[in-house]
C-alpha cells in the first residue's frame, strides 16, 4: 500500500473541510483533504443562493479552488473515504480507500464521453429531479474539472462508446478501487450532512406527490444549473410554480426525527421565498413554522425584509396534514394558525418541506474514542487532541458558523501538530 | 535575465476544427518574431508536456505561451516553476464558442494569440516583498472569554501574545455568570462557570504577557511590524506585533431606555445582568422588599428585535432567560418562572436544553407581546401582553420582572460622545482653513475608541453600513475576511454570540492572526490572493501626489510622506490592484500585470476597417469563470469582443480605455461584481470604482471626439453566465448602430 506524509488529514470537502484545508495550509501547513464525491464542494455547491446576501456560493467556491490550485501544500483525493484510524495524537495512521473514477487525468473536459453516452439514471446532484449520462460532470463550475464514469450504471467495455470517443486516452476500465496510508498529525472530521428522509412523516405526503419536495430540492429547481435551467415549476407536469408553501421543522425539534433544531431551515425557506416572489410577480409563498429563527443582525434584517412582502405569509402554526388532490395535482396543507385560533387550509402548486439536517460522521469508520451522541453528532468532549469535528459532524451550522469553526479546527489541528521549524 | 519566449499551441479538444493552426503559428513567429512556436494534438498529454520540458531543459525558453484552454483547467501540467507562463484561451474562448472555421472566428483565435504573446513580453517572476525586520507576536484586546480563548488559541501554537484588558481583571462578563450554559451533549443543565480555569491557563502560560487595566494609545506599523503604545496603570508601555485581534466584547442594551417595559418605573423590574449577579450572590429577592421572588417574569426581547431600540436579535436571550429560569426554579420548589417571547430561538442543539425547561411544570413559556408594564399592590407587577396563542391579551402579575436585555457591540459610541467628537473635528477642519458640513454624517470609526490606529482612513476597523456597530465580514463564506490586512475581530464584538460561540470565533480569529503573520514572513498576500508574491511598485519619479491611489486604496495600505508624496505600506497590501486603476501617470505596476501590458495588449490586436471589434474586460474570479461556463455549455458567444482578465475592476486605467478606443476598437465592456449594500467585490468597492472612473470618462473621450457610450460596465455574478450572450449581443448591437470608430482608419 502506497504512503503519504501530511501535517492534517481533512476528511470531507464541503465547506468545512475545504475552509479548514486552506486556512491550515496558507498558515503554512500540509495538508490531505479526501472527498467521497467526486468533486469537492459538498452540500454548498447545491445551492442557487446564501442567505441573507442572496449571493451565489460559486463565488466563494471558485476562490477556495483558486486557493487550492495556487497551493503546493493541499493534496485533495476524490471518491475517496476512510477505512481505518489507528495511532494517537501526532502520529496517526490512515487508510484510505478512493475509488475508482475510470476516467484518469488525461481527462480535458471536452463532453465527448458524455455526449456518446447510452446510459441514463436519476440525477441524484439535482435530489432525482432529472435524469444524468453514467459518464458525467455536475455541473459547468466542479472542481476538479475532470468527468467521471458512475461504475454502478455504467456497462463498461460491454459498451465502451465513450471509449471510442475519447481521444485523450482518459478513460480507463480496468481502473479499481485502491487503497493507501496517510501518515498524520491531526484529523479533521468535516463529513457534513444529508438531508433528513421526509417520507420517515407520513402526515407530509413526501413520496406520495412530485409536488411535495424537500428544501434541498428546491434550491436545484431556482438554480441556473438545475434540472429546470432555475425556472421555479412543478415536478408532476411542469406548471409554473406560483403559489408555494413552506413546512417548518419537517423533521426537526420533534423526538421521534431530529430531537435538534437544524438552525438553518427558517433561513432557507424565507430565502427561498424570494426566489418564488422574484421570479413570479403574482405569486404567492405560505410559511408554517412554530418559532421563526433568525438570530443576529443580519438573519433578523433579512426577516423584516421578507415581512414587508405581502405575499408572502408566516403563519404561527404546526402543520397536520399535506396531501396532492389528484384531479388537479395541488397540494393542500392543512395546518394550525395558532395566532388566529383557527384551523386553516391553502392549496398551492408546490409544497417545499424544509427537511432538517442529519448529520453522516456515524456513517464513516471511526476509532472507538469518538463519540457520537444520539444525535448523530461527534460529542465536543470525547475527541480526545487529535481529532477534531467541524460544521455540520459538531453541530447542526450555518455556512458562517461553519466557516467559523472550521478554520477554528486549523488551528486546533496546529497546536497538535506543533509548531513546525 | 534575458526573456526567451515559446508558444506552444493544442489542436485537441476542437481548437484545430475550428481555427487555422499554421496561421496562428504566423502570428507568433512573422508578427511576433518569436523563435519557438510549436503546436501538438493534446497539448496537456505527457508528449505535449514533453516538448515544452524539452525546451525548457534545454534553456530554449523562460517565458511560455500556451495557446489551449482556460487557465482555471489544467493549472497543475501547465505549471513550470521558475518560467512565466501565459495561457491563451482559445479552446473556451474560440473552439467552444464560435462557429468553426469563419474568418471572425479565425481573427479571433490570433488576436487571443497577440494578447498572450504580448503580456508574456511584459510579465516578470515576482520577487517577494520581505520586511526587514519583523515581530510573530500576536495582540488581543480585550481580556473576555473571546480574548483569553485566542490568546491561549496563538499561544498554544507557539506564538507570544499581549493581551490588553481595560479592567483590573480578567475573565470578562463570563466571570460575572452565576452559571454558564451548558458546553456539550446532552446539552440538559447548566454549569459552573469555567472561566476560572482559562484565566489561570492565561496567568500561567509562558507564551502570554498580561497588561490588565489597561488600554490602546496607539497601533502605527504594518502587519509583521505594528508598533503598540498601551496605556498601563504605571505608564505607558511600548511593544511590537505581528497581527492584531479585537476581543473587546459587548455591553448590555442601556435599560434606562426601556420605560415601558416598567424599567426605572417599577422598583421589581431587573435587567438580566441583574439578575446574574443577584443569583450569584445566593438569592432571587425582590429590590423593593427584599422579600423572596416566587413569581418572575421573563420579558424577552426588551429592546431587541425593536426598530425604536435594536433591530437585530440579540441571539442568546432566549437561552439566558431559560438559563435564569432555573435559578428561579432551584429557589424554592414553588417558585414559577414566566417567560414572555415572541420566538423562542435555540438553534442547534441547544433545542434540547430549550426542551428540558419547558418540561419543568414550574417554566412557563407564552408567546406574546408586552404592551404594558405597570407596579400593582405590594410592589407586585402587571404586565399585559397581546397577540398571545389564540389571539386573547392577557394580564399576569409577578413579584419580580426580568428583562432580557441585548447586546450592544463595545465598537459602538454613545451618540453624545459622537457629538463631542463632530465639534472636535469641525473645529479642527475650520482652523485648518476647511469648511465644516453642518450635516456630514460622522462615520464611527473615524472616532478613536478601542484600537486606536494610525490609518488615514479611520482609527477603528470599518463597520458595514447596516451592520448596527459590529465590525462584521461581508463575507457568508469567508468570516474572517476583513478590511484591514492582520486586524480580526472576535466573539460578541463582531457578531452576537454566546460562550461557545465566542469561543470557536476566537480560535478562528487566532487562526487568521498568526496565518497573517507566516504569509507577510513568506512575502505572500493574505486571502483572497493568498498565493501571490507580487506587489505594487510605484515609480516615484514621475508620480504627481495627486493622492488618488491613497484614498482609493481599500485596505490603508497607502499613505503620504510629509511632502504629499505616497508609499505603500506594502504587508497591508491585498494586491488587488486599485492603486494601477487610480493612477493617472501609469506609475503603479505589478511584476506580472502592469499598465503598460495591458495597453500593449491593446495595441496589439488586429483592428481592420471594417467590423466590429471590442474588449471585454473580466474580473478573473467572477465573471472569467462565467465566462467559461458559457463555453462549456457550448453556447454561441459574440465574436466581436477579446476579453481580458483583470484582478478586480478596481484596475481599470482610464488610460486603457483611451488606448484601445484610438486604435479603432470600437468600444468596451467592463463585466464586474455587484455593487451596493450586498457588495460582492472582495476588493471592496473595484467595480463601483469603475464606474465612479467612468464618470471622467467623457473628458477623456471629449479629446477624441469619441462617445462615452463606447463604454459600458455591467454588474454580473458568476452563476449568471446565462445572461452572458444577451448581454454581450446587446452591445454590440448598440455599436454596431453607432458609427464606426473613426480611428480605425490611422
Amino acid at each position: 500500500m502506497s504512503e503519504q506524509e501530511t501535517n492534517i488529514l481533512v476528511v470531507g470537502g464541503g465547506i468545512s473541510g475545504l475552509t479548514t484545508a486552506v486556512e491550515a495550509a496558507e498558515a503554512g501547513y500540509n495538508v490531505v483533504l479526501i472527498e467521497k464525491e467526486p468533486f469537492l464542494g459538498g452540500r454548498v455547491a447545491r445551492m442557487n443562493k446564501y442567505f441573507p446576501k442572496l449571493c451565489p456560493p460559486a463565488c466563494g467556491l471558485e476562490i477556495n479552488y483558486r486557493r487550492i490550485k495556487f497551493s503546493d501544500r493541499i493534496t485533495f483525493h476524490t471518491l475517496a473515504e476512510v477505512e481505518k484510524i489507528t495511532g494517537q495524537p501526532g502520529d496517526y495512521e490512515v487508510t484510505v480507500k478512493a475509488g475508482a473514477r475510470y476516467i484518469n487525468d488525461k481527462c480535458t473536459g471536452c463532453n465527448a464521453c458524455t455526449e456518446v453516452c447510452p446510459v441514463e439514471t436519476p440525477n441524484d446532484f439535482n435530489g432525482g429531479l432529472d435524469k444524468r449520462k453514467a459518464a458525467y460532470i455536475y455541473h459547468q463550475q466542479v472542481f476538479p474539472f475532470q468527468y467521471v464514469i458512475d461504475g454502478s450504471v455504467c456497462k463498461k467495455e460491454a459498451c465502451a462508446k465513450c471509449k471510442e470517443a475519447c481521444k485523450y486516452d482518459a478513460i480507463d476500465f480496468t481502473m479499481k478501487p485502491e487503497s493507501f496510508v496517510v501518515k498524520t498529525g491531526a484529523i479533521v472530521l468535516a463529513t457534513g450532512w444529508k438531508p433528513y428522509d421526509a417520507s420517515k412523516m407520513d402526515n407530509l405526503g413526501f413520496g406520495t406527490s412530485k409536488n411535495i419536495i424537500s428544501n434541498v430540492m428546491m434550491e436545484r429547481l431556482a438554480s441556473q444549473n438545475g434540472p429546470t435551467g432555475g425556472r421555479i415549476v412543478r415536478p408532476s407536469d411542469g406548471k409554473e410554480a406560483k403559489r408555494v408553501a413552506f413546512v417548518q421543522c419537517a423533521g426537526s425539534r420533534d423526538e421521534n426525527h431530529l430531537a435538534f433544531c437544524s438552525a438553518v431551515c427558517c433561513l432557507a425557506s424565507l430565502k427561498q421565498a424570494t426566489y418564488v416572489r422574484e421570479q413570479y410577480p403574482d405569486s404567492k409563498a405560505y410559511m408554517f413554522y412554530i418559532d421563526i429563527r433568525t438570530p443576529g443582525t443580519s438573519y433578523e434584517r433579512f426577516l423584516n425584509k421578507v415581512r414587508e412582502d405581502e405575499n408572502i405569509s408566516l403563519i404561527k402554526g404546526k402543520v397536520a396534514k399535506v396531501y396532492e388532490d389528484p384531479a388537479t395535482g395541488d397540494v393542500i396543507v392543512e395546518a394550525e394558525d395558532i395566532l388566529a385560533g383557527k384551523k386553516i387550509k391553502v392549496s398551492v402548486d408546490l409544497c417545499v418541506l424544509a427537511t432538517g439536517m442529519q448529520p453522516t460522521v456515524s456513517e464513516m469508520k471511526l476509532p472507538p474514542e469518538v463519540k457520537i451522541n444520539e444525535n448523530g453528532f461527534v460529542v465536543a468532549d470525547s475527541t480526545r487532541k487529535g481529532i477534531y469535528a467541524v460544521g455540520c459532524a459538531k453541530d447542526p451550522v450555518d455556512v458562517s458558523k461553519s466557516v467559523q469553526g472550521a478554520t477554528g479546527a486549523a488551528l486546533k489541528a496546529i497546536q497538535t501538530v506543533g509548531r513546525k521549524a | 535575465m534575458e526573456k526567451k519566449i515559446g508558444v506552444y499551441i493544442c489542436k485537441g479538444c476542437d481548437i484545430a476544427n475550428a481555427v487555422e493552426i499554421e496561421k496562428l503559428e504566423e502570428v507568433a513567429v512573422k508578427e511576433h518574431q518569436i523563435p519557438v512556436c510549436k503546436s501538438h494534438d493534446a497539448l496537456c498529454s505527457p508528449g505535449g508536456l514533453d516538448l515544452i520540458k524539452n525546451d525548457i531543459s534545454a534553456e530554449v525558453v523562460n517565458t511560455i505561451v500556451i495557446a489551449a484552454c482556460s487557465p482555471r483547467v489544467k493549472y497543475r501540467e501547465f505549471s513550470f516553476p521558475g518560467n512565466v507562463v501565459e495561457r491563451s484561451n482559445i479552446r473556451e474562448f474560440v473552439a467552444w464558442t464560435q462557429e468553426p472555421k469563419t474568418e471572425d472566428t479565425q481573427a479571433l483565435a490570433e488576436d487571443y494569440m497577440r494578447i498572450g504573446i504580448t503580456k508574456a513580453k511584459n510579465s516578470e517572476l515576482p520577487e517577494p516583498f520581505l520586511l526587514e525586520e519583523m515581530d510573530k507576536s500576536v495582540l488581543v484586546v480585550g481580556g473576555g472569554i473571546s480574548g483569553m480563548t485566542s490568546a491561549l488559541g496563538a499561544a498554544d501554537a507557539g506564538y507570544n501574545v499581549i493581551l490588553v484588558e481595560k479592567q483590573e481583571e480578567l475573565g470578562g462578563w463570563a466571570k460575572k455568570m452565576h452559571r454558564q450554559l451548558p458546553r456539550s451533549y446532552p446539552f440538559e443543565s447548566p454549569e459552573k462557570p469555567t472561566v476560572n480555569d482559562t484565566i489561570d491557563r492565561v496567568r500561567a502560560h509562558s507564551n502570554i504577557k498580561v497588561f490588565t487595566s489597561s488600554e490602546i494609545e496607539k497601533i502605527s506599523g504594518v502587519p509583521g511590524m505594528y508598533d503598540v503604545s498601551i496605556k498601563t496603570a504605571g505608564g505607558t508601555e511600548q511593544v511590537k506585533a505581528g497581527s492584531v485581534i479585537l476581543a473587546a466584547g459587548w455591553r448590555p442594551y442601556d435599560a434606562s431606555k426601556l420605560e415601558h417595559l416598567g424599567y426605572g418605573k417599577c422598583e421589581n423590574v431587573i435587567t438580566n445582568i441583574q439578575m446574574e449577579e443577584m443569583a450569584a450572590e445566593g438569592g432571587i429577592t425582590r429590590p423593593s422588599d427584599g422579600r423572596k421572588a416566587k413569581r418572575v417574569a421573563f420579558i424577552q426581547c426588551a429592546g431587541s428585535r425593536d426598530p425604536g431600540h435594536l433591530p437585530y436579535c440579540s441571539s442568546v436571550c432566549c437561552l439566558t432567560s431559560l438559563k435564569q429560569a432555573s435559578y428561579v426554579r432551584e429557589s424554592a420548589p414553588d417558585a414559577i418562572a414566566y417567560i414572555l417571547y415572541k420566538d423562542m430561538r435555540t438553534p442547534g442543539q441547544y433545542e434540547l436544553f430549550y426542551k428540558k425547561m419547558q418540561d419543568d411544570p414550574g417554566i412557563m413559556l407564552t408567546k406574546g407581546e408586552v404592551v404594558d408594564v405597570t407596579e400593582g399592590a405590594n410592589g407586585n407587577v402587571e404586565i399585559t401582553l397581546k397577540d398571545t396563542f389564540l389571539g386573547e391579551s392577557i394580564k399576569l402579575e409577578a413579584d419580580l420582572v426580568v428583562l432580557a436585555t441585548g447586546m450592544v457591540p463595545n465598537t459602538t459610541i454613545d451618540s453624545d460622545v459622537l457629538g463631542e467628537w463632530k465639534k472636535k473635528f469641525d473645529e479642527e477642519l475650520a482652523a485648518s482653513g476647511g469648511k465644516p458640513d453642518p450635516n456630514a454624517p460622522l462615520e464611527p470609526h473615524k472616532v478613536p475608541n478601542i484600537l486606536h490606529l494610525e490609518y488615514r482612513q479611520g482609527p477603528e476597523l470599518p463597520q458595514l453600513t447596516e451592520a448596527y456597530g459590529y465590525p462584521d465580514s461581508n463575507y457568508i463564506c469567508f468570516q474572517y475576511e476583513t478590511r484591514r490586512t492582520g486586524i480580526y475581530a472576535a466573539g460578541s464584538i463582531r457578531q452576537p454570540m454566546h460562550m461557545l460561540g465566542s469561543i470557536e470565533d476566537a480560535m478562528g480569529a487566532s487562526l487568521k492572526a498568526i496565518q497573517c503573520i507566516e504569509a507577510t514572513a513568506n512575502g505572500y498576500a493574505v486571502h483572497p490572493r493568498a498565493w501571490d508574491q507580487t506587489y505594487p511598485e510605484v515609480n516615484l519619479q514621475k508620480c504627481t501626489s495627486c493622492k488618488r491611489c491613497t484614498e482609493e486604496c481599500p485596505f490603508g495600505a497607502i499613505e503620504e510622506d510629509e511632502k504629499g508624496t505616497p508609499f505603500h505600506k506594502m504587508t497591508r497590501c491585498r494586491r488587488c490592484g486599485t492603486c494601477l486603476g487610480s493612477c493617472p501617470e501609469r506609475v503603479i505596476n505589478f511584476k506580472d500585470f502592469s499598465i503598460n501590458m495591458i495597453s500593449s495588449m491593446f495595441k496589439a490586436l488586429d483592428v481592420p476597417e471594417e467590423g466590429l471589434r471590442l474588449i471585454g474586460l473580466a474580473c478573473e474570479n467572477d465573471a472569467y469563470p462565467a465566462l467559461d461556463s458559457l463555453a462549456l455549455d457550448r453556447s454561441r458567444m459574440n465574436p466581436a469582443y477579446r476579453f481580458v482578465p483583470v484582478r478586480c475592476l478596481g484596475n481599470l486605467n482610464l488610460a486603457w480605455i483611451a488606448d484601445a478606443l484610438s486604435r479603432g476598437i470600437d468600444g468596451m465592456i467592463l463585466l464586474g461584481c455587484k455593487f451596493g449594500e450586498n457588495y460582492q467585490c472582495h476588493f471592496v468597492r473595484g467595480s463601483e470604482l469603475a464606474s465612479e472612473r467612468l464618470g471622467k470618462l467623457q473628458e477623456t473621450l471629449g479629446r477624441l471626439m469619441l462617445e462615452p457610450e463606447r463604454v459600458k460596465l455591467v454588474q454580473l455574478s458568476i452563476q449568471e453566465y446565462d445572461l452572458l450572450p444577451g448581454i454581450l449581443d446587446e452591445f454590440a448591437d448598440e455599436l454596431g448602430e453607432m458609427e464606426p470608430n473613426p480611428f480605425k482608419e490611422f
